[in-house]
């Protein structure tokens, strides 16, 4: 047997692939007309790979409803985003206080929410706010989105250096318990189920034991398991 | 229509507004990453040399911007706060043991100071639940559903910053800088507003106030940010 020849191995993928990878995938999740809260980092790169026709309500959870980009010359003072960078509201958008803002989040009015992750297990619990001793940002608004919104996707590279990201049971502080619905990494998209991980899908670009090498937990594999590209 | 009576004036210069905060008080402080901070009032906070404050605010802003100062000039004894990952004076301070840091979740934030300010015993939330945040605090079980309790939080003063402010104190947002400031408004025993523009009664449409002045204690006017 021979290896497929668009095949590229893991180290031959540079970050800004990566990163793609996973945001192209993120954005087929979405659907039009989805309220979406997309967390700092990689999940704002989401929305240029929405498919045609697909056009989703963004928060900005710092009081931005149909938050959108800005361009330099119409940098206010007075519109960010929720990590502090010039932002705009679209036509037909609505500024919001951070109570109305969060009672949007935690009430189950938001259809999805996609955020990065330092680690998420079988169990779908979600750590992502604290390294003890080491890093303690804060959470921000990640614990309320992540129990308030109808789905949670995680969005993030499999392994941190190649150490797995992805395990039996976390071992860092949670952000939540059992909120994690679907992990999108550049290597595989997995389903939370009540019994464990699936992998549903893959990156052609990897066989199944490489994702599974890959993560720390038990994985089973569904029937069919299509490209995730 | 009649115009509201303007028994006294609210107004008072940013000396005489700090004045009224003491060493040692708890202080909220609207705002989000700097925007809809009141600059002008933790620029005299800081000048007025006061130290030892409690400060509840839902980040510390960036290195250098807006309530940062406060952390940088090591006016805190402790904060209350949901994210501090942009100023990294925090968390020297915390690691050297002279600033406490009680970390909680931002929409948890909004509801406790709301809670402190509408009379409530406080808010049940999911938000938290077997995080390091539920440690200590009562769980209680609704209709089948666990939250976890939050109490209220007050603050001896509030200082709150508005774009359009009216001599009554009724106030108008711009943008996103509504943000803490609303519900910090009506949690302090004292409320202090920064208007970046003061305008007169009657300028702001009453359906266009979005804290009504009966919340405000004293204004300050501020310098216009663009």
């Amino acid at each position: 047997m021979t290896a497929p020849t668009s095949a590229v191995s893991h180290a031959s993928l540079d970050r800004a692939q990566v990163r793609e990878i996973i945001a192209r995938r993120v954005a087929r999740e979405l659907k039009d007309g989805d309220f979406v809260n997309l967390g700092i980092g990689l999940p704002t790169e989401v929305p240029q790979y929405l498919p045609d026709g697909v056009q989703v309500v963004l928060e900005s959870e710092n009081g931005i409803v149909y938050a959108g980009s800005c361009t330099t010359e119409h940098i206010s003072p007075y519109v960010v985003d929720a990590g502090g960078q010039p932002a705009s509201c679209l036509v037909g958008g609505a500024f919001i206080d951070s109570a109305t803002s969060f009672g949007l989040i935690r009430g189950g009015h938001m259809d999805a929410t996609v955020l990065g992750a330092l680690q998420v297990d079988a169990a779908g619990n979600l750590a992502s706010w604290i390294i003890p001793g080491k890093l303690m940002p804060g959470m921000g608004g990640a614990m309320d989105l992540v129990v308030g919104a109808k789905r949670v996707v995680v969005a993030m590279e499999h392994t941190q250096k190649g150490s797995p990201k992805i395990l039996a049971a976390c071992t860092l502080p949670l952000t939540a318990v059992a909120c994690v619905d679907l992990i999108v990494t550049e290597m595989a998209v997995i389903r939370v189920t009540p019994s464990g991980l699936l992998l549903t899908e893959i990156n052609p670009a990897f066989t199944v034991d490489e994702v599974r090498s890959a993560t720390g937990a038990e994985l089973a594999v569904a029937e069919l398991v299509v490209p995730m590209l | 229509m009649s115009t509201a009576t303007v028994t006294g004036s609210k107004v008072v210069s940013m000396a005489e507004a700090v004045s009224r905060v003491q060493p040692g008080m708890t202080v909220m402080i609207g705002g989000f990453m700097g925007c809809g901070n009141p600059h002008g009032l933790v620029e005299a906070l800081c000048v007025a040399g006061l130290t030892d404050l409690t400060l509840i605010a839902t980040d510390t802003s960036r290195a250098g911007f807006g309530i940062a100062k406060l952390v940088e000039q090591r006016r805190l004894r402790k904060l209350y706060a949901s994210h501090v990952g942009l100023n990294p004076a925090v968390a020297a301070q915390l690691n050297a043991g002279e600033l406490e840091v009680e970390l909680v979740p931002q929409g948890t934030l909004a509801e406790r100071i709301r809670a402190g300010g509408a009379g409530l015993g406080g808010v049940l939330t999911p938000t938290g639940l077997g995080t390091p945040v539920a440690d200590g605090k009562p769980v209680i079980e609704v209709d089948g559903r666990r939250f976890l309790l939050e109490k209220p939080l007050r603050a001896d003063v509030a200082l709150i910053a508005g774009s359009t402010i009216d001599r009554l104190g009724n106030v108008w947002y711009r943008g996103t800088t509504r943000n803490f400031n609303t519900v910090m408004a009506t949690a302090a025993d004292l409320v202090i507003a920064e208007a970046e523009h003061l305008v007169e009664v009657g300028a702001i449409a009453p359906e266009n106030v979005v804290t009504p002045g009966v919340l405000v204690d004293l204004i300050v006017e501020g310098d216009e940010l663009a």
